[in-house]
């Protein structure tokens, strides 16, 4: 049994310690708007904030994320109240099968915590997930489009 | 359909519709509203098969086509909504099933979407499926008003009778206009009158991509549903010898194991997790057989024999006598290039659930082709159609994968040994790796021969190597000849050759090992526009002339690819001076009956760290029904293309595939592509796709780049094995 605090909920969980967190969340929390893409922490899909420091939740087990706070996709923002970067992405029409986009819209919502106004190389930097359709355009400009609201 | 089914059916005691996942499209014909009206799910009447209207004037179009992220499920809608002049902030898609299709004749008409044919395939009777409804509306409204019905017009699902100037709504008079009977014929509109076709609207499925909400195939949850993980002989061809279940039997999770055909075994589990855990700890003895002393290496040989002229080969486009003006020439230049298979690594894995029963069988996954799942599930079921259906969820990608079938025939079989209980098959990305269905493996030689003022006199083109027809549809075979092998150079037709050689030969030495090919984003396109487009270059170099000059003088009968050229050439400042430390290289070719042309600006460091600093791309597709969806095609084929250019290629050692993961097949970074400048020119009379063509011209455009900037021309693929990298 674990203890996850997910989107501000306790969720008391019949899951081993060295469970993946994704799945975890996908199959235990039942929220699966978090994506398995790799497995291996390379694509991103799975991005998740934790602590908020956007996370790939496929290479931290259960065990080291009892007791901290996560955040999904699914809570971002509401249906009520986006986030600025669900906004963005709905406003500049960016993604296209979509598969990627939680673990994207994740990874560009901590960078804009952390730098409101990316320039072009901190989002080089920063944004490192794989988007087999190609989205790179549309993300990259929907995130200066926040910046400079 | 495929060829083995043949669909038993009783319309009466067709049982139709899905109430396990959202509000599946329920049409009957004996559904107790009145004889002749059909009815969508929450009682709404049809309007033709094409489109509901609601009570509250929403309009529900059906797309029997599947949107994987390319934009087609608004783009159809955009088609019907055009001619049924209708309010377009109130229109709803839905799909319907294949099942509910057969049971109807086919009234969808075919579902597959591949080959970039989404829209250019269905426009035309998806546009009359829309005006077919308008004319029922408007009927409906004059038939009440007593008014001649030429004195009625609609727009914006509003009615107004002109003289009177009395109004209503599609929602009032739909239940009137589905009692109708449809007309036989209509008339479309005038492409110069089109209001919503060539706008840039918004897509219609964005909202639930960025919340979590949209349920993709891994998402899909039943009641009771159970998981499974598969493992599939990792060499091609061979076959499943035995396991150790005993080794696995207190594994927590662990419900069943169940051998899967001749070739694969599958753990199935309370969750995936579990399931695959068990699975990589599960004995597995394979028998490989002879394929696993294949590898890169034997293939390469074996394709390399059949660029010898002694080999027999399929001509595919000829004029002239190529060889004798070759053997007869002033000049001559040769070279050799190579294109290796590539995994379409679509983001989602493959995967489909399956719920059996002894006298049903239903299955929920993403499909670029709901008829060949339907299928695939009839084969693997056993049961006839009218047991059967198939639930089409959003696919996390497609690129070509996911025509293919054989994830959904492993679904059905692992869950005929569960009658029952739902089972939700994922594959992992190792297995989605070790078993795709790769872009083709080919070399390419040619020959160029010049006259004494060099002009390109003859050209000879030969192919060696793997033909996806063989593999996947023999019999789209002619002779034997795979005539999509000449896609991009063939003599007419929506990929014809775009330059006018006096002799010409094209031919192609088919050799067809055994990793199973498929249909691979731009498909022989990609290899094709590679070896011609980047021997043009060399060509133009053997002759001094400038590579864009060079290509217009062969072009004058081929005023479509000229064109697209000319663009990109304005457009990136061809005949300018390029930045310091900058160079260019172009590129054209005619794929899925659209005109395409690219240029790249990059730099290159140390001789191998290339920065990408622009892109250009023009596309005609005859028309464009959405620019903005159209871009994002153009920029993602630049995207996919340019990754399989620098990290892609699949290797093969002992008769399976190396690659396991993203680790080993990488895919481009926002860090390393620079926003695509794409330049619209459609022309008007035909219909291209958009999908796929720009595809062709991303790597050869970036190669003759870097021989611009470095004198080095580069014949294979990828850039990795050369040590040849993004800066």
């Amino acid at each position: 049994m674990a203890n996850l605090t997910i989107n501000g909920k306790t969720f008391t969980l019949d899951v081993e310690p060295d469970t993946p967190l994704l799945w975890a969340i996908r199959e235990n929390a039942g929220l699966t708007g978090t994506k398995y893409g790799c497995g291996i922490a390379q694509c991103g899909a799975c991005t998740v904030h934790i602590e908020g420091i956007a996370t790939r939740s496929c290479g931290v087990s259960v065990s080291e994320a009892e007791g901290k706070k996560i955040t999904t996709i699914e809570g971002l923002g509401s249906r009520d109240a986006l986030h600025k970067v669900q906004e963005a992405w709905i406003a500049q029409d960016v993604p296209q099968c979509g598969y990627c986009q939680s673990g994207m819209i994740m990874a560009v919502a901590a960078l804009l915590n952390e730098k409101p106004k990316p320039t072009d190389a901190d989002i080089d930097e920063a944004i490192t997930n794989i988007c087999r359709c190609g989205t790179f355009q549309q993300v990259r400009e929907a995130i200066h489009t926040i910046a400079s609201a | 359909m495929s060829k083995h089914v043949s669909p038993r059916m009783d319309r009466r005691a067709f049982v139709i519709g899905s109430a396990t996942l959202g509000a599946g499209l329920a049409v009957g014909l004996d559904i107790p509203f009145g004889p002749a009206v059909v009815r969508a799910a929450d009682g709404s009447p049809e309007i033709g098969a094409w489109v509901v209207v609601r009570p509250d004037d929403t309009v529900v179009i059906r797309i029997a086509r599947s949107e994987m992220g390319q934009g087609s499920l608004t783009g159809l809608a955009q088609l019907v909504a055009e001619e049924l002049e209708c309010d377009w902030t109130k229109v709803t898609t839905e799909y319907p099933t294949p099942g509910q299709s057969v049971a109807r004749k086919r009234v969808w008409g075919d579902f597959s979407t591949g080959g970039s044919r989404g829209i250019r395939s269905s426009q035309d009777y998806v546009r009359k499926g829309g005006a077919t409804a308008r004319v029922m509306l408007i009927q409906a409204a004059a038939d009440a008003w007593k008014a001649p019905v030429s004195e009625c017009t609609a727009a914006n699902s509003v009615i107004i009778h002109t003289p009177s100037g009395r109004t209503t709504t599609y929602g009032k008079v739909a239940e009137a206009a589905a009692k109708l009977t449809p007309p036989a014929e209509v008339k479309l509109k005038d492409p110069k009158d089109w209001k919503l076709i060539g706008k840039g609207v918004k897509r219609l499925d964005t909202v639930d991509k960025t919340n979590g909400a949209m349920i993709y195939g891994v998402d899909v949850k039943l009641p009771g549903m159970v998981n499974a993980a598969i493992k599939d002989c990792p060499v091609f061809g061979g076959k499943l010898k035995s396991f150790d279940e005993s080794k696995i039997a207190g594994m927590k999770g662990v419900k069943k194991v169940v051998k899967v055909g001749d070739t694969a075994v599958a753990v199935v589990a309370d969750t995936w997790w579990h399931a695959k855990t068990a699975l990589d700890a599960l004995p597995i003895v394979w028998d490989e057989g002879d394929n696993a002393k294949v590898s890169s290496e034997s293939i390469a040989k074996w394709l390399a024999e059949g660029l010898d002229n002694d080999q027999p080969a399929y001509v595919g486009n000829k004029n002239g006598d190529a060889k004798a003006a070759i053997a007869s020439a002033v000049k001559k230049v040769e070279a050799v290039y190579s294109y290796p298979y590539q995994n379409h690594a679509t983001m989602e894995p493959m995967n489909a659930t399956a719920l059996y029963s002894a006298d049903k069988c239903e299955v929920w996954c993403g499909t670029q082709n709901g008829e060949a799942a339907f299928a695939a599930v009839l084969e693997a079921s056993g049961l006839p159609a009218d047991k059967c259906d198939v639930h089409k969820v959003m696919p996390g990608g497609g690129f070509g994968r996911r025509g293919q079938t054989d994830y959904v025939r492993q679904a059905v079989m692992i869950a005929k040994a569960m009658p029952g209980t739902p089972v939700k098959l994922i594959w992992s990305r190792e297995e989605d790796m070790a078993h795709g269905r790769y872009h083709p493996i080919t070399q390419c030689k040619m020959t160029g021969a010049f006259d004494a003022d060099n002009n390109l006199v003859a050209l000879h083109y030969r192919l060696s190597g793997q033909s996806i027809l063989f593999s996947l549809r023999p019999e789209a075979l002619q002779n034997g000849m795979d005539p999509a092998a000449f896609q991009g150079v063939a003599q007419t037709g929506e990929a014809a050759f775009g330059y006018s050689v006096p002799n010409l030969l094209v031919e192609h030495a088919m050799r067809n090992p055994h990793v199973p090919p498929g249909f691979w984003r731009g498909v022989n396109v990609n290899h094709n526009a590679i070896y011609m487009e980047c021997f043009m270059d060399e060509l133009a170099q053997a002759a001094g002339q400038d590579p864009l000059e060079f290509r217009r003088k062969l072009m004058g009968n081929h005023p479509k690819h000229l064109a697209v050229l000319n663009a990109v050439a304005e457009k990136i400042g061809w005949t300018m001076p390029a930045p310091k430390g900058v160079y260019r290289g172009i590129a054209q070719v005619m794929g899925y009956g659209s005109y395409v042309a690219g240029a790249a600006e990059i730099s290159v460091t140390d001789g191998n760290k290339i920065k990408v600093h622009r892109i250009v791309a023009s596309t005609d597709p005859g028309y464009v029904v959405n620019p903005a969806q159209v871009e994002r095609q153009i920029a993602g084929s630049f995207v996919y293309g340019l990754s399989a250019l620098f990290y892609g290629g699949c290797t093969v050692k002992d008769g399976k595939i190396e690659q396991t993961n993203f680790d080993t097949y990488n895919s481009m970074r926002i860090n390393e592509m620079p926003k695509v400048e794409s330049v619209m020119v459609p022309s008007g009379g035909f219909w291209g796709g958009v999908g796929e063509p720009t595809i062709g011209v991303a790597a050869p455009a970036v190669l003759n780049a870097y021989f611009a900037a470095t004198g080095k021309r580069i014949r294979s693929v990828p850039l990795r094995d050369q040590n040849i990298t993004f800066a």
